[in-house]
């Protein structure tokens, strides 16, 4: 199952790309980020099977980082809303100068 | 692979819950309301997380139930509806021309990696260190035995750390989240 995993696990990182390039909403594009961790995360526990369980902790290491970051992006996301009232991408244009 | 199951009977669960992955993640980018998406996107996680049992990790699965479709995704729910989103003029975000020919350009040349990687081969032979790691039985700890051996042993530094790491987040989301004003009194 090795190379189904793999395989599955690269489609679904190919989808959270796809989303990040697609979408405007910041939130969603959040998720697609989540959804690429989640999709490295299973190549890890795939090969984990082959090479000993430090796979696995680098699974945990990843879901811990995760949170990390959906807290301190979510919170950025807030912040931005309360000074724009938007979280579209394409209308947050301070930095285009 | 597994002796406990019969081998047809794992390969159809390994197929049916990777399609029903496949499809979740396709049916979560595509949707226009956050919440939908979000939804979405906690079936693919429940599904990897079966992947997850079935490939002999089950502690990880547990940890994907609980902390990404439990704590991670409801975290972004809340956040969904605490900004109110899913009004009808702000549904439409998915880019226009340009956005959606880089994206599909992106994709082929990732597909393609993949056809690459389908080639490849890997060792059939398992090295005798994950062998051992897949006798769960055989282990004194059970099957978390060796995930606590690894992540307490050989990566105690990382592990330290990351209270380092969660720390300065739960102190960035409060400075980012605190209203403006709100500041110093208490």
């Amino acid at each position: 199952m090795l190379a189904e995993s793999l395989l599955l696990s690269a489609v679904l990182f190919t989808i959270g790309v796809v989303g990040v390039l697609t979408r405007r909403n910041a939130i969603i594009l959040f998720m697609c980020v989540e959804l690429m961790l989640n999709a490295v995360n299973l190549s890890f526990v795939a090969l984990s099977k082959l090479y000993g369980a430090t796979g696995q902790v680098f699974v945990i290491m990843v879901m811990t980082v995760a949170a990390a970051e959906a807290a301190v992006g979510l919170a950025i996301i807030i912040s931005i809303f309360r000074h724009r009232q938007t979280v579209h991408l394409d209308d947050i244009t301070l930095l285009k100068g | 692979m597994d002796n406990t199951f019969h081998p047809l009977f794992y390969s159809f669960h390994f197929y049916l819950f990777g399609l029903i992955a496949i499809a979740s993640a396709l049916l979560f980018v595509t949707r226009k309301s956050p919440v939908a998406a979000a939804l979405w996107l906690v079936n693919v996680m429940f599904c990897l997380a079966v992947l997850y049992l079935m490939l002999d990790a089950q502690f990880i699965g547990a940890i994907q139930v609980l902390v990404y479709a439990g704590a991670i995704m409801v975290v972004f729910l809340f956040v969904v509806m605490l900004l109110n989103l899913g009004h009808p003029s702000e549904l439409a975000d998915i880019r226009g021309q340009g956005g959606r020919l880089a994206a599909g350009a992106v994709g082929l040349a990732l597909l393609a990696e993949v056809g690459v990687l389908v080639r490849a081969r890997f060792p059939a032979q398992l090295t005798p260190k994950a062998a051992a790691a897949l006798e769960p039985a055989a282990q004194p700890g059970g099957v978390i035995g060796p995930i606590a051996d690894s992540l307490f042993r050989e990566h105690l530094l990382a592990f330290e750390l990351t209270s380092i790491l969660l720390l300065t987040a739960i102190a960035g989301a409060v400075v980012l989240g605190r209203k403006r004003g709100a500041t110093d009194a208490r």
